[in-house]
């Protein structure tokens, strides 16, 4: 979800090998149509799948950083959602070719002595390199590993053998929930956490994480699962020149909603590309899902791309 | 050019010759008659395809992989016949080759970087203006919308004064080579070697103000975005894409406020509503009708089948007036219809990347008369301006009355 920068790869790879990790999902490796060196990335890292001009899924690279020649991506079909993993898996075979944009890196991975690394279901990919450098580095390190069933846990066997008992496996059917509370319920001043998985464990972890010291944990939002959340939210818009307070539901954008309203505002692409319909925002914060501002400008928080962008706060206050 | 192929069963043929000059003058009769026979027609003359509904238009434009635009933008095919020029590296390309450029110049044109040029632009349109409305009559082609363009684009790319009556015949040229070799683009053509020539050297480093938009292209080389090769090729792409289209969308916008009376009292009664009546002007008045694609996988248009290598002309103008997407009055001048939608600029990865830019100028002209102006009219000479690819007119002749105090 990050703006594209300047300096960043896009490229046609090839999809080398194709194996299935576990219940629904795809073990992709990608590597060069002509065998040259991929960009450098360090754990934690993802890239952009351009599945179709409108249909761009992040996934994270999942393999060996020093294997300069490949990438390695899980991808978990998720039979609810609008299309981008239902694509691949039907799509991308070996041999076939997909467009790449990246890497980037939100969720790297910070020196410390000891590392509590907690991964629910398909979140494990960004984990799994980051075991090898904390390996590396000789930290003193744990994964928790949940899941619904064993079969649908990518990489468990993998990483018991290499990393024996710092992995702990720990599928719902078999254990339960994670036990966070046992896990988290004493903040470690020498520890860092690393989390990813879905909405309701990383909104588990951070409630429990609050009593940890400032920057303690580290959470990777897998940007396609936050984007579903989000296009269920209902929130209102408030256009404060036009004296207008509307509800924007979780099929249509604010541009639709406002026009619906008969208030004009001029847009073009409709996909978060152009920038026209930037808008200052008054009052609340704008979930940003164009790629015209820049990280400063998004940290400003006072104008948005209302073709693309919701909303974080149950109210938006618009200049319009 | 000889027919290719036979029509495939299903698609209607229609024998009219797009290009012709009757056709380019008055395009809305033939808009209309492709979009009821069909989404998608054969276009026997020329034996391409052309779609003119909004749906199969805006469809195709988005589809940049089966509709490529690296075989030309025109008529001609690229894959078969040499360019009259380099291709361009935005218009002529697709990705992955499109792709950097295409960052670098939208980075340049942003509508927040062009939020920068408005203190220059926005004193040229009130003098302007001003001086007209003193004037009482003119003719908004020759004495507005060809010298406002002319003046503030050029300053913002960093042209030097010396040669600028060569941009419109360079985008005369360049629109009119989108169509087939008829007396439009021979016209176009005569003296093109001296055109071509001042345009090469204003797109080299040492001929831009190092503070303009051009030098910015530049710079970006020198970071290694894109090459140094490229460089100048994108600064013409400013010079080709920026001077005619504007100057006859705004020619176009002060012929619609001057046919529709009702229009112009309610932009008169609130000027803070010019950029809509711009922006609905782009729509019902496209400044480019016309764009051509290729096909690169046979490919199926809401039913009928067009095979791979084969040259689709898409109609813009058309799209923006089908009553499918716009309603019944899809023909009305309507400053208060939510126009967004429209394809004037295009749609997709090769949308006009200096749309601000244009909507800047057309804001700031209509506003300014919008202030002064009470009553705008026509009072003589309306003559079109037929070109391969642009519609607008030669000459517009208004009356302008003034407001009262002003």
């Amino acid at each position: 979800m990050s703006a594209i920068t300047s300096g960043e790869l896009e490229i046609d790879l090839l999809v080398e090998r194709r194996t299935a990790a576990a219940d629904g999902v795809v073990v992709l490796t990608l590597r060069d149509r002509w065998g040259g060196d991929l960009p450098e990335w360090e754990p934690g890292a993802h890239i952009d799948l351009v599945l179709k001009p409108c249909l761009v899924r992040q996934y994270s690279l999942c393999g060996d950083p020093s294997d300069r020649r490949r990438w390695r991506l899980g991808v978990l079909l998720e039979h609810e959602g609008r299309g981008g993993s239902r694509h691949i898996h039907e799509n991308l075979t070996e041999g076939a070719v997909v467009r790449v944009r990246g890497p980037r890196n939100h969720f790297a991975l910070m020196p410390s002595k000891r590392y509590l690394f907690i991964a629910g279901g398909i979140g494990v990919t960004p984990i799994v390199p980051m075991l090898a450098a904390a390996e590396a580095a000789g930290a003193d390190w744990r994964l928790v590993y949940g899941g619904r069933t064993r079969s649908s846990m990518a990489f468990h066997e993998e990483l018991s053998a290499r990393y024996g008992e710092r992995v702990l496996v720990q599928p719902q059917d078999e254990t339960g929930l994670l036990d966070l509370d046992s896990l988290l319920g004493r903040p470690a001043e020498d520890t860092l956490v690393y989390c990813c998985g879905p909405e309701p464990l990383l909104q588990a972890v951070e409630e429990r994480c609050a009593a940890w010291p400032r920057g303690s944990l580290r959470v990777e939002r897998f940007a396609p699962r936050a984007t579903e959340e989000a296009v269920l939210q209902t929130f209102e818009v408030e256009l404060r020149r036009s004296c207008l307070r509307l509800v924007v539901p979780p099929e249509k954008s604010i541009l639709e909603v406002v026009g619906e309203a008969r208030i004009q505002v001029l847009s073009s692409c409709t996909e978060g590309t152009c920038g026209t319909c930037e808008t200052v925002v008054i009052e609340g914060i704008p979930e940003h899902r164009d790629s015209v501002l820049t990280e400063e400008e998004r940290a400003v928080g006072d104008a948005m791309m209302i073709c693309v962008s919701r909303s974080l706060t149950p109210r938006l206050v618009l200049d319009l | 050019m000889p027919t290719r192929t036979e029509p495939i069963a299903g698609v209607p043929v229609i024998d009219d010759d797009p290009f012709s000059l009757a056709i380019l003058s008055e395009p809305y009769d033939f808009h209309a008659r492709m979009r009821e026979v069909g989404p998608v027609v054969r276009l026997e003359r020329y034996g391409v395809w052309g779609m003119a509904r909004h749906e199969q238009v805006v469809a195709a434009l988005a589809d940049w992989e089966t509709f490529c635009s690296a075989a030309g933008v025109g008529l001609s095919d690229f894959r078969r016949e040499k360019p009259w020029r380099p291709p361009s590296l935005l218009l002529e390309a697709d990705p992955p080759d499109h792709t950097a450029v295409r960052r670098v110049m939208a980075r340049v044109l942003t509508p927040r970087a062009v939020k920068g040029l408005h203190a220059s632009f926005e004193p040229a349109a009130e003098r302007l203006v001003a001086s007209l409305v003193q004037r009482g009559t003119c003719d908004a082609i020759r004495d507005l919308a060809e010298v406002y363009p002319l003046r503030v684009f050029p300053d913002a790319v960093g042209l030097a004064e010396e040669g600028r009556e060569n941009l419109l015949p360079y985008g005369s040229m360049a629109f009119n080579a989108f169509g087939p070799r008829n007396e439009l683009f021979e016209a176009a053509f005569a003296g093109a070697a001296a055109v071509q020539a001042w345009i090469l050297a204003s797109c080299q480093r040492e001929a831009l103000d190092p503070l303009g938009l051009g030098a910015q292209i530049w710079s970006a080389a020198d970071r290694g975005e894109i090459t140094h090769e490229q460089a100048p090729l994108l600064v013409r792409s400013l010079l080709t894409a920026g001077v005619d289209t504007t100057v006859l969308g705004l020619g176009n916008a002060l012929f619609c406020l001057a046919t529709n009376p009702e229009q112009w009292d309610r932009l008169h009664a609130d000027p803070s509503l010019a950029r809509f009546a711009f922006e609905e002007a782009l729509r019902l008045e496209s400044p480019v009708q016309t764009f051509f694609r290729t096909t690169t996988r046979e490919v199926e248009v809401a039913g009928p089948r067009i095979p791979a290598g084969e040259k689709v002309l898409l109609f813009l103008g058309a799209a923006n007036r089908d009553p499918r997407k716009w309603g019944e009055d899809a023909d009305r001048y309507d400053i208060g219809r939510q126009s967004s939608g429209h394809v004037a600029f295009g749609h997709g990865i090769h949308a006009c990347v200096g749309q601000a830019i244009a909507r800047l100028e057309g804001e700031l002209v209509l506003g300014a008369l919008a202030r002064r102006v009470s009553r705008i009219e026509l009072c003589g000479d309306l003559r079109p301006r037929p070109n391969n690819t642009l519609r607008g007119f030669h000459s517009v002749a208004l009356r302008l009355t003034p407001s009262q105090g002003d």
